[in-house]
C-alpha cells in the first residue's frame, strides 16, 4: 500500500538504526509528542532499534488521556438525560470518569453512540428535531476544525438541537508547560505531524529559540520515526536548535490556512484544564461569544460538577514524560483496560495501553531484535 | 464449601453490575464471563477442553455438536447475510474439530414487524449455503417477539457432525515445533459489515469471505496431514484465535508479521479507522496448527484450493515463554500480541 509500505521496510529501518548509532557520541532524551507515534514505537519496537543512550519519553498527545475527569463526568451527566444522543468519537467512550464511563452509562440505557466525524452528529439532530444531539468535541489542533466546521455548519442551519462539550488542547502550551518545569529532562522534541498538518510549524520557531531545543514535525510510520529521531540527534549533536520537518510529504510550514480560518472563526484560546497535570494557560479552545448557545455545558448547566482522580493513578506523571507506565505500581495490577484507573490505560493513543497490549503485563516481555 | 457460596455471583457486582457490549467481543472481557459465569456453572470434561465445538463418545462412534447465535446488524452485507453466516459459522464451528458436518438445527427469533420479503430473502440465501456445505437442515423453531424487542431476526443454530477415527484435533494437541498455517487474508468479513452499518464509503466495496470450509479442511484430513488443531478466526479475528491457544496449551505461537495476508483495501480501511486486522473478524478463515515434516505439503493442499489459494506458514509453536503469542513486527522487533478488553473502537485522529 502506497504511503505505508515503503515507510515499514526493515532493511531501511536498520540501515538508520546503524546511522543513528554512527552519529551517537552521548546520551539524549527525546520526547513524541503524540500519542498515536507512542503507539506506532510500542507496536512495532522502534525503541528497541535504537543506540544505547537514546532514550524516548511519551508526551502529553492523547487527547483521550488530557480531557479532565469532570468533563468525563459532565459528560455522562449529560448522556443520562433523557432527551440527549450523545455523540463521541470511539475511545472517549471506555475512559473513566469518577464513578463511571460512557459505556456503562450506555449499558443502562442512556443513548450514546460512537461517530466517525462531527458532522455526523449534524445529520443526527436533523434527522431528530425532537431530540438534543450532544457531540463530545475533545482532541488537538486536528481535530478542532471539524469540530468548529460542524458548529459553522450547525449556525447557518439554524439547528438549536445540537450541541457540543469543548474539551479541545493545544500543543505549543503544553511543550511550554514541560520545558519550563524544573523536572524537565526533555532535549529534543518529535513534533506531532497530524497538528502541523493544519497549524503548520511556524508557532515552534519561538519554543525552539527560547529553550534551545530543536524540534522536528514528524509523520506516524516506523521510518518517519526513526527519521525524526535521526534528525534530533543531528540537530543535538551539532549543537543547533531549529525546527525542521521531517513530514514533508503531509506538512507546510504554514498549515492548511483554510483549516486554521475555521478554527479561528468559531474558537477563541481559553485555559484548559489537563488530566494528571492541572491548569495550563492559554491552553485550549473554547466557543467564541457568538457560538456560546452551542455550548452544551451552558446548555445543560453542567458546568459546576467536578471530580477528583484517583490517587493511585501517576498519568501526570506519565503524560508529561517524567515517569513512563511500568514506574507505576498499579500497572497491570489495580490499573487495567478491564478496570482502568487512569484514561492512559483505556485510550487507543494512551502510552498505559501500548504498554499493556504491546508488551505485556506482570512479567513485561521487553522488545528484542 | 457451604452450599450458599455457589449462589453469589463469581464476577464481583462493583465491577461489572451488568453485562456491556463489550461481554459478547471475543476479547478478554468475554472470557471472564465464560470462565466466571458459564464455565463455573457447567464444567465438566467434554466443556473443559474449550474447543469451538463438543466431541461426543457414542456406541463406538464420535459425533461432533455445536451451537451458535447469530445477530448481525445490517442483514445483508457484501458477500453475504445473516442466513449465509449462521450456515456457515455453525458448520465451519465442526469442521475446526476435524468432523464433517451433517445436520444443521435452526431456531429463529423473528421481531413484529419485520417485512415478509427479507425472511424469504435470508430462508433462501440459508437453503443455498447448506447446499453448499453439504449440510441437512433437519429440524427447526420459530419465536415472534414485540416490535423493539428484537433487531428484526436474530437466528439461533445447532449443527452435529461426524468425526473419522484417531483424529485428535484441538488446542490440546498441539505441541511446540507445530507449523501455524493461515488459511488465507484476514479482516475482510468484520470491514465489510463496519462499512454498510457505519456508511463508510470505500473506492470498492469489501466483500466478507464468509464460505464454508468444507473444502480446504476435508482436503488437508483427506490428504492424511498431521492436523493437530484448527481454529476459525471469527470474533477477535487472528490475533484472539493464537492467544486463546496459547493460553490453553501454555506454549507460545511466534508468527512473522509479514507473512499474514491483508487485501488493500482492507488495510486502508484499518489504516484510516485505526483498527489493527490481526483484531478484525473472519468468517471464512481458519488457522492449522500441523506437524512440522507435513507444513510445506499441507501449505501446498490448501493452496490448490479456491478458499484457501492464499494460504501462508504464518509461525510455529515453541515451549517458551510460555501462553504467549509473540509477533516480529515488519521492521523486525518481536513483540507479543495480547488480547482486547472488547471490540476495537475506531481512534479519533
Amino acid at each position: 500500500m502506497k504511503y505505508i509500505d515503503e515507510y515499514r521496510d526493515a532493511d531501511a529501518a536498520r540501515a538508520y538504526a546503524t546511522a543513528l548509532a554512527a552519529l551517537t557520541t552521548r546520551p539524549w532524551t527525546l520526547m513524541e509528542l503524540c500519542g498515536g507515534q507512542t503507539h506506532a514505537i510500542v507496536r512495532f519496537g522502534v525503541d528497541a532499534l535504537l543506540p544505547e543512550g537514546i532514550r524516548l519519553v511519551h508526551g502529553p498527545g492523547c487527547p483521550v488521556c488530557v480531557t479532565p475527569i469532570e468533563l468525563i463526568d459532565r459528560a455522562i451527566a449529560i448522556a443520562q438525560r433523557p432527551e440527549v444522543i450523545f455523540c463521541s468519537f470511539g475511545d472517549m467512550l471506555r475512559v473513566p470518569g469518577s464513578e463511571s464511563d460512557l459505556l456503562s452509562v450506555k449499558a443502562q440505557g442512556a443513548d450514546v453512540r460512537f461517530l466517525y466525524s462531527p458532522l455526523d452528529a449534524l445529520k443526527l439532530a436533523r434527522a431528530h428535531p425532537d431530540k438534543e444531539v450532544v457531540f463530545f468535541a475533545v482532541g488537538f489542533e486536528t481535530t478542532a476544525p471539524a469540530n468548529a466546521m460542524a458548529v459553522y455548519q450547525a449556525a447557518q442551519a439554524g439547528l438549536r438541537n445540537f450541541s457540543l462539550l469543548v474539551s479541545h488542547v493545544l500543543v505549543p502550551p503544553a511543550m511550554e508547560a514541560i520545558l519550563s518545569a524544573p523536572e524537565n529532562r526533555v532535549q529534543g522534541f518529535i513534533a506531532a505531524g497530524h497538528v502541523c498538518a493544519v497549524m503548520g510549524y511556524e508557532e515552534y520557531l519561538p519554543l525552539a529559540e527560547k529553550y534551545q531545543v530543536p524540534i522536528v514535525v514528524t509523520g506516524f510510520e516506523p521510518l518517519d520515526i526513526l527519521q525524526g529521531i535521526y534528525m534530533a540527534v543531528k540537530q543535538l549533536e551539532e549543537g543547533r536548535a531549529e525546527v525542521e520537518n521531517q513530514y514533508a510529504r503531509v506538512v507546510q510550514r504554514a498549515g492548511n490556512r483554510p483549516a486554521q480560518q475555521i478554527i479561528q472563526e468559531i474558537f477563541e484560546v481559553v485555559p484548559r484544564k489537563w488530566r494528571g497535570i492541572g491548569a495550563i494557560a492559554q491552553s485550549g479552545l473554547g466557543l467564541r461569544a457568538p457560538y456560546q448557545m452551542f455550548d452544551a455545558e451552558r446548555r445543560f448547566d453542567v458546568a459546576t460538577v467536578s471530580a477528583q482522580e484517583s490517587p493511585d493513578c501517576i498519568s501526570g506523571l506519565v503524560l508529561q514524560g517524567v515517569a513512563t507506565p511500568l514506574d507505576c505500581p498499579a500497572f497491570g495490577t489495580r490499573c487495567t483496560p478491564e478496570r482502568p484507573l487512569g484514561a492512559p490505560m483505556v485510550s487507543s493513543e494512551g502510552a498505559c495501553a501500548a504498554y499493556y497490549r504491546y508488551r505485556g503485563h506482570g512479567a513485561a516481555l521487553e522488545p528484542s531484535r | 464449601m457451604s452450599r450458599f457460596d455457589s449462589l453469589q455471583c463469581p464476577i464481583p457486582i462493583a465491577d461489572y453490575p451488568i453485562v456491556l457490549l463489550a461481554h459478547g467481543g471475543g476479547g478478554r472481557l468475554m472470557h471472564e464471563l465464560i470462565e466466571r459465569i458459564f464455565r463455573a456453572a457447567f464444567h465438566n470434561p467434554l466443556l473443559d477442553t474449550q474447543h469451538d465445538g463438543a466431541l461426543l463418545p457414542l456406541d463406538g462412534e464420535r459425533l461432533a455438536f455445536t451451537t451458535d447465535s447469530f445477530v448481525v446488524h445490517p442483514h445483508r452485507f457484501p458477500g453475504g447475510d445473516i442466513g449465509t453466516l449462521a450456515v456457515y459459522g455453525t458448520v465451519n464451528d465442526l469442521l475446526m474439530c476435524g468432523a464433517r458436518p451433517r445436520y444443521l438445527s435452526l431456531g429463529f427469533i423473528l421481531e413484529e414487524g419485520l417485512p415478509m420479503e427479507t425472511l424469504w430473502q435470508v430462508v433462501c440465501s440459508m437453503r443455498d449455503a447448506a447446499e453448499r456445505a453439504q449440510v441437512q437442515i433437519v429440524t427447526g423453531d420459530t419465536k415472534v417477539v414485540d416490535r423493539g424487542k428484537g433487531d428484526g431476526i436474530f437466528i439461533n443454530s445447532a449443527a452435529i457432525g461426524t468425526v473419522a477415527p484417531g483424529l485428535q484435533i484441538g488446542p490440546t494437541s498441539v505441541r511446540p515445533g507445530d507449523v501455524a498455517i493461515l488459511s488465507g487474508d484476514v479482516g475482510r468479513h468484520g470491514m465489510a459489515v463496519m462499512a454498510v452499518r457505519e456508511g463508510l464509503e470505500f473506492e470498492s466495496a469489501i466483500e466478507s469471505d464468509c464460505a464454508p470450509l468444507t473444502a480446504p479442511v476435508m482436503a488437508l484430513l483427506e490428504g492424511g496431514v498431521e492436523v493437530h488443531c484448527l481454529r476459525d478466526l471469527t470474533r477477535g479475528g487472528l490475533a484472539s484465535a493464537l492467544i486463546e491457544i496459547a493460553m490453553a496449551r501454555q506454549l507460545t505461537v511466534q508468527i512473522e508479521e509479514r507473512a499474514i495476508p491483508v487485501d488493500g483495501e482492507v488495510r486502508a480501511a484499518c489504516e484510516i479507522l485505526g483498527l489493527d486486522p490481526l483484531y478484525v473478524a473472519n468468517e471464512g478463515r481458519f488457522v492449522a496448527f500441523v506437524a512440522a515434516q507435513d507444513a510445506a505439503r499441507a501449505l501446498a493442499l490448501l493452496q490448490r484450493q479456491p478458499l484457501a489459494a492464499n494460504a501462508a506458514i504464518i509461525g510455529e509453536v515453541t515451549a517458551e515463554p510460555q501462553g504467549l503469542v509473540t509477533m516480529r513486527s515488519v521492521i523486525g522487533v518481536n513483540r507479543i500480541l495480547s488480547l482486547l478488553s472488547g471490540e476495537q473502537l475506531p481512534r479519533i485522529c
